[in-house]
């Protein structure tokens, strides 16, 4: 095939689909794979960026009891229904535990009482949805870092998964749990924390009761709310969809820094 | 020649027209790359706007915070109206925005599904196509300073002269321009000043203006660069000003095409496409 040939269909194919977008809309162009698996260039080189140009030590703003939303919005999962979680919103928590395990050293089990007792930080930071809105909370909790070096992690560890009681989306076949990872730069961030009060209160359900993660660097859905269990794990594309998260199985993006 | 001076009866020379190369290479190639990216940017970027079709002022803002801005789809039995809120000033916008028609059925919807990527509601999709063509828009954007810098664009084409900024020759163009009346022959060779303040407002300050307040929606970068948060005044703060400066662009581009068209459509698509720009030349400037 000549050179000459070769660029001229690629001419002819590049008026063609220039041709689609201005006569069928852009329907078909978005649902292609090809072009999927391009625009998701965009997310690598992102993610690339920010860790690059933003220290791992950096902190997320922190702000003052003024500045707290006057009404914090709950989002996704705001009443988990399983009968297991309701009983636990019955009993306050009391059997709740908090299962680390995986590639761990000591595999651990906390419960609310033990994680309280347990040092902690607070911090008033500001919660980005991916959908747009904000809104700024003073948040106490245990840093994840601390847990993590507790249970000792094993050589290879790179993920924390997070498993919650919530199921987004009522499946059969437990697709539509709720679950999160992070890698260990974010674990380790020191304004990672497993959060058990919201402004001086006990974590309300709306909020994830009894234990949420906060990620401050992070969009909102990376912070899973209502955490049974912490898994750290080398890989989690074997989990669920294959991408790191309940979201992140249904398009969006594993790194939320945007 | 000298003959003809002196006794002043020479016939008019005829309209001479020359061509003269408008537009280098690379401000062709990134005029159209930006064309391309402003363009999904901005569609993809109304997709975004649709999962919280409201603005606020400040570091946060959700559904229970006073929002400045919003398009809203208000049930009206059956029907649903659409309306966009400025403060407190409210219009009916049903049909285009707050409440339009995909595939025959009124939904409730800020932007229609003719002007998002992807036409139905998938914010997702939409921050994959926002982002990807986002980098595209800003590597670019960086060939274009690079070769404005070095090869001399922006100080021989765009920077304008003291005769330029002169207040009196401002108004003269502001007239000439309302008169649609544009330069020709030799002083078409150049960009008149109303060209230049525009396409350098445009340039640093409207797309800066872009990027930053694009940057200080992402948490990672406020926790880098909290100074993001200080300049937009807040979170919310620049997601409004996105939006401002957003359709900022697109007044631009309504003007600049109307001026496009009715300056000489072909000569002036040309001259961005092949660089090739006519001019006529009606009498001989000595």
């Amino acid at each position: 095939m000549s050179a000459i040939f070769s660029r001229r269909r690629f001419l002819i194919g590049s008026a063609a689909s220039l041709g689609a977008i201005g006569l069928t809309g852009c329907d078909d162009i978005t649902q292609s794979r090809h072009v999927q698996q391009v625009l998701s260039l965009a997310e690598r080189l992102t993610m690339g960026t920010q860790r690059l140009i933003v220290s791992p030590q950096a902190l997320a703003r922190e702000y003052t009891d003024a500045d707290v939303s006057p009404s914090f919005h709950p989002n996704g999962s705001t009443q988990p229904n399983s009968a297991e979680y309701v009983q636990m919103v019955e009993t306050k928590f009391a059997d709740w535990r908090l299962k680390i395990d995986g590639m761990v050293n000591r595999p651990m089990e906390f419960s609310l009482a033990d994680l309280k007792k347990l040092p902690s930080r607070t911090q008033i930071t500001r919660h980005d949805c991916v959908e747009g809105w904000s809104a700024i909370g003073k948040w106490q909790g245990v840093p994840l870092g601390l847990i993590l070096q507790t249970a000792g992690l094993k050589p290879g560890a790179r993920y924390a998964v997070f498993y919650c009681a919530d199921e987004l989306e009522q499946t059969l076949d437990g697709s539509g749990r709720y679950y999160e990872s992070i890698d260990l730069i974010d674990a380790f961030h020191p304004q990672s924390i497993l959060a058990y009060s919201l402004n001086g209160k006990d974590l309300e359900v709306a909020h994830g009761a009894p234990l949420r993660l906060r990620v401050e660097r992070h969009l909102g859905y990376k912070h899973a709310k209502y955490v049974m269990r912490i898994e750290i794990r080398e890989r989690f594309d074997d989990l669920w969809g294959g991408n790191g998260g309940f979201w992140e199985d249904r398009g969006y993006e594993w790194y939320a820094g945007i | 020649m000298t003959s003809i001076e002196q006794t002043g009866t020479a016939p008019p020379s005829p309209p001479t027209k020359i061509f003269i190369r408008r537009h280098s290479v690379s401000t062709r190639i990134t005029h159209w790359i930006n064309v391309l990216c402003l363009t999904l940017l901005l569609m993809s970027g109304m997709q975004i706007f649709n999962a919280d079709p409201q603005l606020h002022w400040g570091n946060y803002g959700a559904v229970e915070d006073p929002s400045w801005f919003e398009i809203a789809s208000i049930p009206a039995g059956d029907n649903i109206t659409g309306t966009v809120r400025i403060g407190r000033l409210s219009i009916t916008t049903t049909g285009i925005l707050g409440a339009s028609t995909a595939d025959g059925e009124m939904i409730p919807r800020a932007f229609p599904a003719w002007a998002t990527i992807p036409s139905y509601q998938d914010l997702a999709a939409g921050r994959r196509w926002h982002f990807f063509f986002a980098w595209l828009f800003v590597i670019n954007g960086l060939v274009y300073l690079f070769y404005g810098l070095v090869g001399g664009h922006f100080r021989h084409d765009l920077a304008p002269t003291a005769q330029d900024i002169a207040p009196r020759n401002i108004w003269h163009e502001i007239k000439d321009h309302a008169r649609l009346r544009f330069p020709q022959g030799e002083k078409a060779r150049h960009y008149n000043a109303l060209q230049k303040l525009t396409y350098l407002i445009v340039i640093f300050i409207l797309l800066p203006l872009m990027i930053g307040s694009g940057l200080t929606m992402s948490p990672a970068m406020d926790a880098g660069y909290p100074f993001l948060l200080d300049i937009f005044g807040g979170r919310q703060s620049a997601r409004s000003i996105h939006f401002i400066t957003a359709w900022s662009l697109v007044a631009f581009v309504v003007v600049h095409i109307a001026m496009v068209i009715l300056s000489g459509l072909w000569n002036n698509i040309r001259s961005m496409v092949t660089g090739r720009y006519a001019i006529i030349n009606e009498e001989t400037d000595r």
